[in-house]
């Protein structure tokens, strides 16, 4: 593997900006991460992650409209780039070699 | 949607603090929609707490880039090092300086102009300090060289003069000798004709002892120093040998010197010709002293008691001046003491240093009172004061202008600018300036310079490969430069960028001091100026005005120098008579605008026995009080037909004055010339003070008689003749009966015009340099007054709103400055009052300081002032309100 390591936190935070679609920003990550998975999550380390994320260039962003909202606050929106699908379907791909690998235990 | 609850703005504050500027948005953003979710979820209180802890997360490292760069963390891309290039600075800083100097171009004309103009000023003035300090230093020797003066008392007053008895020379040369490595006998530099073939010339020259090309270290281009050894031989300048002989060698020509007698000499040397801040500028000769003692051999006989020759000598190198001197002083008095009267003169001699000879050269009561030194003081002074008029301007408009520069300095500083950088800023900006300034003073001077020698009569050339003037160029251009740029740079830098920048920024109530106290300044000086140039003129005006009592127009004079004029005179006067254009003609031993001769030895009834007479004495034809149009108090004057007029005087008032006759026809003065017998004259005729030598003397006492040497010829025209017609007549008459002696004439109008040479340079100097420093200020006056009425552009606009009147905006932006011009006037009267005082005091014939003066310089001044003020007041006033105040 090539690719720059991803870590897990990481990973579920692309995965997250994958699903959304487009829509994906800092307080609807924080607030899916906390509901998917019951983990109470630094706003600071969601936005570091799509920081770094960004800078590996698997996602991009950009600033959206203004809003009523958060005191007329814009969004920072993230979407997955091409690496970024990329390097998620890799991972999948690696994680299913192994699954297959394992002796039916389940 | 309204009372949404509002997470505590503190928290926000230290998100905003650690995130940079373009990431803190979004992400407060965030932190406050998930806020509305937790008061949903928890309640106010938690999700407070909730809202801290979130935000305490951005109190980590954080990468770099969502993190706030404070200044003092390096590096960020605005400030990319704290060791910028010095060059790239530099380059920045002109750029700034170009920028400014073309945004404001009236205000850099002003200030660069007026700065050359100074400069130049200074420069001119400099060039010539320089080249009359320097004054003969073109002779190697000028150190050890001396010239022997004489000191006499005559009722109680010494007089000083060069003057010299014969035998003073060989008894220098004898007795004293050990003090001298060279005694230099000479005749007086004066014309003399000479001619080869048939070319005639009359032209300076000096006949001196053979070792003088030597003593004054005469550059030869042909022939050496041992040249005049022989007594027929020459030396000529190159000017005058290319002038007698055009491209012919000179050397071994042979040429005539025709004085009185014949002398036949032999060019021997060729010196290249004498500058002109040299004593011997414009001697285009000289001849061997034995050569002019073999043709005038009774100078020989004279002893120690007639003075006619000039005397200098060159110092044994162990003594000094003074110890000479002291050696030397009874060298005449030693001589005569068998003659009780010229005892009483008591005659002391002493030695001139040649470096003094033109810079010291006036004496009064034995003393040296200075001379030309006064006048390089003067001017050397108003030369440093024009320059510092011209700095005070450029410190003016600098500071005057800060306001506008106060946002620069705030902007540079906010930027990271330290204030060596912006002291630096400014005076490169003032460097620049002033080498600006330098480059058009060099050439305003040059253009210049021309004009200035005329006016000063010099022949100063711009030295431009002189390695010392441009080192002294450029210490001036680093003292300019230090000296107007110190105080904005200083003044400037200091600046707090906050306060310049959030407009709060106000000049206290005395930072407009100092801008005052230079105006002050500025306006004393040059009232000062005025003050004494219309003084000056006052004073020539003065002696102008005063009754010369002889009529000077048409008035032709001409010096019989060769024997032919005196055998042909009577041949000559009847032709002249016949051309029409002579009205008369007489004789006289010196021209009418000097006096050549004086004496002692006069007596007469009741004369205090104590009393030294010294009177002008003046040999004269018996028409020649017609000739000149002498006007009588008393008497009669001479008359041909009357043989007894042979012993008859006419004196003038002085002269009367002084013998204190009441009834002075008919009295007899016994005259007793030093070395001859006693002869009694009777006084005929009493006259007014003729004006012979300086119209600032008192009338000198004069007596005029008719026996004695004829040496000039005075015409007179006819009334209605035309001069150029006239003298071409007399001319030819002339070149008829002397054909061996070019036609040389004087005028007696122009020659007496020529006494006011020297004041009359002075006031044209003086009134020169005072119109330049009153343009000088007045630029500097426009300059600040644009400034103030500048700054006051709201002011005037709100003070028109609520109904002033124009009139009563020009006094509020004029009152200021005239009053400083009135603080100036009140420093300068007395000062020019008491300079002025002590300059007519040294002349005997002087005006009185007169008020109006005074007045005229005041009322002139405020006009001044007011016109240029006033030009820039009445654009503030008339500015539409609106206009003014809707800006920003």
């Amino acid at each position: 593997m090539n690719r720059d390591y991803l870590g897990e936190f990481e990973e579920l935070i692309l995965l997250t900006v994958a699903f959304m679609d487009g829509a994906a920003y800092g307080a609807a990550i924080h607030q899916d991460i906390r509901q998917r998975t019951g983990r109470s999550v630094q706003l600071s380390a969601v936005h570091i992650a799509l920081y770094r994320l960004e800078e590996k260039k698997l996602v991009t962003s950009e600033i959206g409209g203004a809003t009523a909202q958060r005191g007329g606050r814009r969004k920072r929106f993230f979407t997955i780039t091409h690496e970024g699908r990329h390097i998620l379907s890799e991972i999948r791909q690696v994680r299913e070699q192994l699954w297959q690998l394992i002796p039916k235990m389940i | 949607m309204e009372n949404i609850p509002q997470p505590p703005k503190w928290v926000d504050r230290i998100v905003k603090w650690r995130l940079s500027d373009s990431d803190y948005e979004d992400m407060l953003g965030d932190m406050h929609e998930l806020y509305e979710i937790w008061v949903a979820e928890m309640g106010v209180r938690n999700a407070r707490f909730q809202y801290l802890r979130q935000a305490m997360g951005f109190i980590r490292p954080l990468p770099v880039r969502i993190q706030k760069q404070l200044p003092e963390l390096p590096p960020s891309p605005i400030h990319t090092s704290f060791n910028p290039n010095p060059m790239s600075m530099l380059r920045n800083y002109f750029k700034v300086t170009f920028r400014n100097l073309t945004r404001n171009k009236g205000y850099s004309f002003i200030n660069i102009g007026g700065l050359a103009i100074g400069m130049a000023v200074a420069m001119l003035i400099g060039l010539w300090v320089y080249d009359e300090i320097s004054f003969n230093s073109y002779h190697k020797n000028h150190h050890s060289i001396a010239r022997v003066l004489r000191n006499g008392t005559a009722n109680g007053e010494t007089f000083t003069v060069q003057y010299l008895p014969y035998s003073l020379g060989e008894e220098l040369r004898t007795k004293y000798g050990a003090n001298f490595k060279q005694v230099l006998m000479a005749w007086a530099v004066q014309d003399h004709i000479l001619s080869v073939g048939d070319k005639v010339l009359s032209q300076k020259g000096e006949f001196i002892d053979a070792s003088a090309p030597e003593v004054f270290s005469l550059k030869m281009l042909k022939g050496n120093y041992n040249g005049l050894k022989d007594p027929h031989s020459i030396f000529l300048s190159e000017s005058f040998a290319k002038a007698l002989f055009g491209g012919q060698d000179p050397m071994g020509k042979v040429l005539q010197i025709k004085n009185y007698s014949a002398m036949e000499v032999k060019v021997t040397g060729v010196y290249k010709d004498l500058p002109h801040n040299s004593h011997f500028a414009g001697v285009q000769f000289f001849a061997p002293w034995d050569l002019f003692v073999s043709v005038n051999s009774w100078m020989t006989t004279q002893g120690f008691k007639n003075n006619f020759l000039d005397i200098y000598v060159q110092l044994a190198p162990h003594t000094t001046f003074e110890k000479a001197s002291l050696s030397i002083k009874d060298a005449i008095l030693n001589n005569i003491r068998d003659d009780k009267e010229y005892v009483s003169f008591n005659p002391q001699i002493f030695l001139h240093p040649m470096d003094k000879w033109h810079l010291y050269s006036e004496w009064k009561n034995g003393a040296n009172i200075g001379g030309m030194i006064q006048y390089v003081w003067l001017f050397g002074i108003i030369g440093a004061f024009v320059l510092i008029l011209a700095c005070i301007n450029f410190m003016n408009l600098s500071t005057a202008r800060s306001e506008k520069r106060a946002k620069e300095v705030g902007v540079r500083k906010a930027i990271g600018s330290e204030r060596t950088q912006l002291i630096w800023q400014f005076f490169s900006e003032s460097f620049l300036i002033v080498i600006l300034a330098f480059v058009i003073c060099l050439g305003l001077a040059s253009i210049a310079i021309g004009f200035f020698n005329d006016l000063a009569d010099k022949q100063i050339v711009m030295p431009w490969s002189n390695t010392w003037f441009w080192l002294i160029s450029l210490i001036f251009i680093l003292f300019t430069g230090l000296i107007a740029g110190s105080y904005p740079a200083l003044y400037l830098s200091s600046f707090h960028p906050v306060k310049v920048l959030k407009g709060t920024f106000r000049v206290g109530r005395f930072a407009s001091t100092p801008r005052k106290v230079l105006v002050v300044a500025q306006f004393t000086v040059s009232v000062t100026l005025v003050i004494g140039t219309l003084i000056v003129y006052q004073q020539i005006q003065y002696a102008k005005n005063r009754p010369v009592g002889y009529k000077r127009d048409g008035l032709l004079m001409v010096q019989m120098k060769t024997a032919e004029f005196y055998t042909k005179y009577d041949a000559i006067k009847d032709e002249l008579n016949r051309t029409g254009v002579v009205a008369e003609m007489a004789q006289s031993s010196s021209p009418v605008t000097n006096i050549w001769s004086s004496n002692g030895g006069f007596s007469w009834r009741g004369k205090n026995p104590s009393l030294q007479t010294d009177f002008a004495t003046l040999t004269v034809a018996p028409t020649y009080g017609k000739t000149v149009g002498w006007q009588f108090v008393a008497g009669r004057d001479f008359s041909q037909e009357l043989a007894s007029d042979s012993t008859g005087f006419v004196i003038n008032e002085a002269a009367l004055k002084f013998i204190g006759l009441k009834q002075p026809i008919g009295e007899v003065v016994t005259w007793a010339p030093s070395g001859s017998e006693a002869k009694n004259y009777r006084i005929i005729g009493v006259i007014k003070d003729m004006v012979m030598v300086s119209p600032f003397d008192q009338a000198v006492p004069t007596v005029f008689y008719l026996d004695g040497n004829l040496n000039w010829i005075n015409i007179r025209f006819t009334p209605h003749a035309n001069t150029s017609e006239a003298l071409s007549k007399i001319e030819a008459v002339f070149k008829k009966f002397v054909p061996s002696a070019p036609f040389n004439y004087t005028f007696a109008d122009q020659e007496y015009a020529l006494k006011f040479a020297a004041e009359e340079q002075i006031g044209t100097l003086a009134s020169v340099f005072a119109s330049l420093a009153i343009f000088i200020s007045c630029l500097g006056l426009f300059g600040l007054a644009s400034f103030v009425a500048e700054q006051r552009t709201k002011e005037i606009g709100i003070r028109k709103v609520l109904g002033a009147t124009i009139l009563s905006l020009w006094q509020l932006l004029s009152r200021e400055f005239i009053v400083l011009v009135l603080i100036a006037f009140a420093i300068a009267t007395p000062l020019a009052w008491y300079f002025l005082n002590d300059w007519l005091a040294k002349y005997q014939y002087h005006t009185r300081i007169s008020w109006w003066i005074f007045a005229v310089t005041g009322m002139g001044a405020l006009l001044i002032t007011l016109l240029t003020v006033s030009f820039q007041a009445i654009k503030a006033a008339l500015i539409n309100p609106v206009k003014s105040l809707r800006n920003e």
